[in-house]
């Protein structure tokens, strides 16, 4: 989950980093209030989760409290890519020397976080890594042990900078990675990192992205925010398709058949099982197939639910087939999804044998399952084929290469 | 007719007319197949196909006087 500007900040600062003088304001008054404390030119910015602020005007400098009122008033009204501003940032304009680059990400790849620094901050850190490799410097860490501020001093100085500069990073890019850590971040970015004239560092501009599955244990840091449980704060509004998801899956306590997202193949996906959705949406791209959705199902959902959320994606416009795919499954029923899809086929008159590209559900109750399957003439697969062969024969229906 | 497409569920009339029998068996099945009703005992068709096949049935009732059948399986019947 994404966090606006201003409360990137607040975490920024609850770290222990220094930040410009600022404060949020909702109206032209409580900015021309923040400008007056700040008693000095200030920067109004609008807070909206969305990128292009500076492009769309929803940057505005103001020399004093009365300008910074009138700005306000401006952005406050002004729409940035569908997103109306939640607020205004007004932030002290701060007289900079150099600006650099600090970030921490998760590589997925190495399943590791990575310090980013670069001596080049104020840009897009991509095009910097493009154009001037030679100005970033990366540092995996470990998550498990221990972090030490020694990481932090040898990726600064692994970009030349020594003295004095060198001592007043260390700090601050080693509470950038502890932050991560302890608030379960996905992305926690500082850009730019302004060095002032008197040499002292602050951050001027904060970017933090939160794993969505941490917001129970969040829950104190979200508090004190303000983020309500009810914001979502997902990078696009759920479609009403996703919306039905919600709701199959709210019809009862048993299980999960839900967390739809919407995309556009033709070939509906209900799929599940501790990871093996993941999998298994990816092993369909790689075939060369086109998923429709990515969806999960497993825990042992009821028949109804099953059947809900099968009759959901069938109906979804541009879908020809469905791929009812799960690694092997113990606390689900074989069985009972097996009902579910077909029921669903059935109920919408399709041929099952013909909706249903594969099944491949192997564990629990496999037998009845399969029995079922045989009755309908679907085309199923036990556990002597891998999640990938399962997800290459749905492409390989779907693509008329095979029937 | 049912509309259920993989379970039929039947239970012997002298049984079903049973108030305390059919207590018992709206009591046990897990997914509410059985409801006691005024004259005994009422198959809840809508929830046919939710069976488990947990056989919970066939332990409170007298033997042979409920029947869980397979539709799928050339009407195996549970149990048997
Ligand atoms: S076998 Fe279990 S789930 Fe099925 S009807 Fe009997 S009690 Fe209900």
């Amino acid at each position: 989950m994404r966090f606006f500007e201003y409360e990137s900040r607040a975490v920024v600062a609850k770290a222990g980093i220094p930040v410009t003088k600022h404060g949020f304001a909702r109206s032209p008054e409580e900015a021309r209030t923040v400008a007056e404390q700040i008693a000095g030119p200030v920067v109004i910015k609008s807070q909206v989760l969305t990128g292009g602020r500076m492009k769309a005007g929803g940057v505005q400098f103001a020399d004093n409290p009365d300008e910074a009122a009138r700005h306000a008033e401006h952005v406050l009204d002004l729409e940035i890519n569908g997103h109306m501003p939640r607020g205004v940032l007004v932030d002290s304009r701060a007289s900079v020397k150099h600006e650099y680059y600090a970030g921490v990400v998760w590589d997925g790849l190495r399943k590791q976080p990575v310090m980013l620094f670069s001596d080049m901050g104020g840009i897009d850190i991509e095009e910097v890594a493009e154009q001037h490799p030679d100005h970033v410097a990366r540092a995996h860490f470990s998550t498990t042990r221990p972090f030490s501020d020694w990481q932090a001093k040898q990726l600064v100085a692994s970009l030349g900078i020594t003295g004095s500069a060198l001592n007043r990073l260390t700090p601050i890019i080693a509470r950038l990675a502890q932050l991560f850590l302890r608030y379960d971040m996905t992305l926690a970015e500082i850009n730019p990192l302004g060095e002032l004239e008197d040499g002292s560092f602050v951050a001027l501009d904060a970017h933090m992205d939160m794993e969505n599955e941490a917001r129970p244990r969040q829950k104190a840091l979200l508090h004190e925010l303000g983020v309500g449980d009810e914001e979502t704060r997902q990078a696009r509004e759920a479609t009403p398709f996703e919306l039905a998801g919600e709701e199959v899956d709210a019809q009862d306590h048993r299980g999960v058949a839900g967390n739809v997202t919407e995309f556009d193949g033709n070939l509906g996906l209900v799929i599940g099982a501790g990871g093996g959705s993941l999998t298994l949406f990816d092993a369909v791209r790689a075939h060369g197939g086109q998923p429709a959705n990515y969806c999960e199902i497993g825990g042992n959902p009821s028949v109804r639910k099953a059947c809900g959320l099968a009759k959901l994606v069938l109906q979804k416009p541009g879908v020809d087939k469905i791929a009812v795919m799960m690694s092997i499954v113990s606390n689900t029923r074989v069985d009972i999804v097996a009902r579910g899809v077909i029921k669903a086929c059935v109920e919408l008159g399709y041929d099952p044998a013909e909706k249903i590209a594969i099944f491949r559900i192997p564990g629990a109750w496999e037998d009845e399952g399969f029995k079922i399957l045989e009755k309908y003439g679907v085309e199923y697969a036990d556990r002597s084929v891998s999640l990938h062969g399962a997800a290459k024969r749905a492409v390989e229906k779907i693509q008329g290469g095979a029937s | 007719m049912s509309a259920a497409l993989f379970i039929d569920v039947q239970v012997k009339e002298s049984v079903a007319r049973d108030p305390e029998i059919a207590a018992k068996l709206a009591e046990v099945c897990p997914v509410d197949i059985f409801r006691a009703g005024p004259g005994g005992v009422e198959i809840v068709q809508d929830n046919l196909d939710e069976c488990v096949l947990c056989q919970l049935c066939l332990r409170v009732a007298p033997a042979g006087s409920v029947k869980v059948i397979k539709l799928y399986d050339d009407g195996a019947v549970l149990g048997a």
